[in-house]
């Protein structure tokens, strides 16, 4: 029997045992759902009542009037008065006010020059959704009417902890590498781990056949459900984000196609690592974790020191969130993309590379 | 012919553990060969570094004629492996775990069908064929995992503790399904710590603390022993076993029902009549008589009591 024939039988065992562990198969379904439906809908959240401190110190008709235009929005919620611009400040650092709305002493004047900003807002920017809450409140028509030259803006926004710019259309594509990342790792390092702690992998590398074929044989069937996963998103994010993919769908499958490489190679050579289904799990978590919160998925690569930073460059995510983004809301292909897929191909191969290395057919 | 397996100076260590101490072992073809030891004896270890799973420490190994590890993937075309845990895939059904075995052997469509059919018939397997194999009693486990290790045909067969999980009857059933085996060739080298399976061995090597303490044919070795056998047989065991503790020359002591069984030095002379002089006070109706030695007196002659004549020494 050819080469292939193996790699098939091995294929087709992992695919029949998938189908078989109705959890799994509801899970390679559910995760992108969930995950998907929370984070989409948790930033576009129409944020109601938020807490706020005001620091009047106008305290003249105008600033009473635009204060009171702003909380009949009913975005703003409980009011607190704070005495100066540090208790303002302290205020939010406490978490007891979310937003600060500081307006300056001299409002009149500002609005009429209209040369530097009369009303601050200050958003905790480590709750992504107010920001999307503070774009709302400056871009208000009831701040416009203060004055002649409201035309330019009179409202200046300050992010103090998260310059990044998030919105739903960012999200979605972003998730999609996330979401693989957590499967595809988990997915193939406990796929491994399970037979060797089944004692079936002691028995099955005394027949004759080769670790390639045992590893190819069982990373395939992932390659599927990663693909499948990414469909899923993709069109979720179409229908209730209205997501459309600019680029070409073809580049941003192949792009998807080598990120779960990556990431498969990651869960493999963890599996080899791994001696149980949980060492192999907390293994996965903690390369899970770096990826998520370093690859620019949650905070900003400028805000981060050096070191971070070349570790954002080691993880697949980074690259695949960067050829994802580019490809669905840029227009970008592949060709443009060439260092991200440069760096996710590196990354493959020195994965395939040690994993090969390590996985013998013996127990020693 | 050359031997199935040959080994020379065998040896394995874990850390500082040593698990076998340097062993040879010679298993004829188409014989049953086992290796009869207590837990922790080395007898895992020896069969993973035949079939290649372990390197050796120390040592040569030839199997098949061919050198392991060396040449481990050509002898495993030509080898079945049953290891001691079950290691099928339980949320496959019995059809599907053969079908899958007789891919990676890489047997052609037609062979794996004709194999997977005859199996099924010699192995009991029919009535079971389409059910999941984690619902399989002990016993249908381990016919399935004897046909998924003999699905090619090999040459030669490694049993670690094959029975340990199953019922008598079907350790009965499955001993003669070995034999058949070896009627038609097959090698089969079976680890095992059941005296009854040891005696049904061709060759046997006793293993105890990585070192084989005895080794020869069932027969000769109970000839061989290095012990007498004395059995007594009296109504007040208790009683009978005081009486007897001062008498320095019982090396073990079993109670068999209502007689007690002892090994004494070989070379003592009459041990019969100075049990008697010693029972007379307190049970004077005890039987005393020298009997045949039976496996398990081997076995602990081989291997309690040498290592008791070792700390002796040692300690002297």
């Amino acid at each position: 029997m050819s080469w292939g024939g193996r790699l098939f039988a091995i294929s087709a065992k992992e695919i029949r045992q998938l189908a078989r562990d109705r959890i799994t198969v509801g899970l390679i379904v559910g995760i992108p759902t969930i995950q998907l439906l929370l984070f989409g809908y948790a930033i576009n959240f129409d944020v109601r009542g938020v807490s706020t401190a005001l620091l009047d110190q106008a305290r003249t008709s105008l600033s009473r009037r635009l204060v009171g235009d702003l909380r009949a929005t009913q975005v703003l919620g409980e009011l607190r008065q704070a005495g100066s611009e540090r208790e303002l400040r302290e205020l939010i650092q406490r978490g007891e006010a979310n937003v600060g709305i500081v307006i300056a002493p001299d409002l009149e004047r500002r609005i009429a020059d209209g040369e530097r900003a009369a009303i601050q807002i200050l958003v905790d920017g480590s709750q992504p959704a107010l920001e999307n809450v503070a774009e709302g409140l400056g871009s208000m028509p009831l701040l416009r009417r203060a004055g002649s030259a409201a035309e330019r803006r009179p409202v200046e926004i300050v992010v103090a902890y998260n310059p990044d710019k998030r919105t739903a259309v960012q999200i979605v594509p972003a998730l999609c590498g996330v979401i693989l990342t957590m499967t595809m790792v988990i997915f193939t390092a406990s796929a491994i781990v399970r037979e060797r702690e089944r004692g079936n992998l002691e028995f099955l590398i005394t027949t004759p056949v080769s670790p390639g074929e045992l590893m190819a044989g069982k990373l395939l069937p992932y390659v599927a459900i990663g693909l499948i996963q990414t469909t899923l998103i993709l069109t979720l994010g179409y229908w209730l984000f209205d997501v459309p993919v600019a680029g070409s769908l073809v580049d941003l499958y192949l792009g998807a196609l080598l990120f779960i490489a990556a990431s498969l190679s990651l869960g493999l050579f963890l599996s080899t690592v791994a001696q149980t289904q949980f060492q192999a799990m907390q293994m996965a978590i903690v390369t899970m974790l770096p990826s998520i919160l370093m690859s620019g998925f949650m905070f900003p690569f400028e805000g981060m020191p050096a070191v971070a930073q070349g570790i954002a460059q080691v993880l697949p995510l980074t690259h695949c969130n960067e050829i994802i983004r580019g490809i669905v809301l840029r227009g970008a292909s592949l060709t443009d993309m060439q260092p991200e897929i440069r760096k996710l191909t590196a990354f493959l191969a020195a994965m395939l590379t040690l994993s090969i290395a390590r996985f013998r057919k013996r127990l020693d | 012919m050359t031997s199935a397996i040959s080994a020379r100076g065998l040896a394995r260590h874990f850390g500082a553990a040593v698990a076998v101490a340097g062993i040879d072992l010679d298993v004829p073809r188409a014989q049953i060969y086992g290796i009869l030891g207590p837990n922790g004896s080395g007898k895992s270890t020896t069969i993973r570094m035949l079939c290649g799973l372990l390197l050796p420490t120390r040592g040569t190994v030839t199997v098949l004629g061919h050198v392991v590890p060396r040449d481990a993937e050509v002898v495993r075309r030509k080898l079945g492996y049953m290891t001691q845990r079950f290691s099928l895939w339980e949320d496959l059904t019995v059809d599907e775990n053969l079908d899958f075995m007789g891919r990676v052997y890489g047997l052609e469509r037609a062979l794996r069908r004709e194999r997977i059919r005859d199996r099924v018939a010699s192995y009991d397997l029919a009535a079971i064929a389409g059910q999941r194999v984690g619902t399989l009693s002990g016993g249908q486990r381990q016919r399935l995992a004897l046909a998924a290790a003999t699905l090619h045909d090999p040459e030669l067969l490694l049993l670690d503790e094959p029975t340990s999980a199953v019922d008598p009857q079907s350790r009965r059933d499955f001993w003669e399904n070995l034999f058949a085996l070896v009627a038609r060739g097959t090698t089969i080298l079976v680890s095992t710590h059941y005296m009854d399976e040891a005696e049904r061995c061709h060759r046997l090597a006793i293993l105890d603390r990585g070192r084989v303490a005895a080794e020869g044919e069932p027969m000769e070795l109970a000839r061989n022993i290095d012990a007498a056998v004395i059995e007594i047989e009296c109504d007040d065991l208790v009683a009978a076993r005081r009486a007897l503790a001062s008498l320095p020359a019982i090396r073990s002591v079993a109670q068999l029902g209502i007689r007690l069984r002892m090994l004494v030095p070989r070379e003592a002379r009459d041990p019969e009549a100075g049990f008697r002089v010693a029972l007379a006070p307190l049970c004077p109706e005890a039987r005393v008589e020298r009997v045949g030695a039976s496996l398990e007196d081997v076995f602990v002659a081989a291997t309690r009591l040498r290592r008791e004549a070792e700390t002796t020494e040692r300690a002297a």
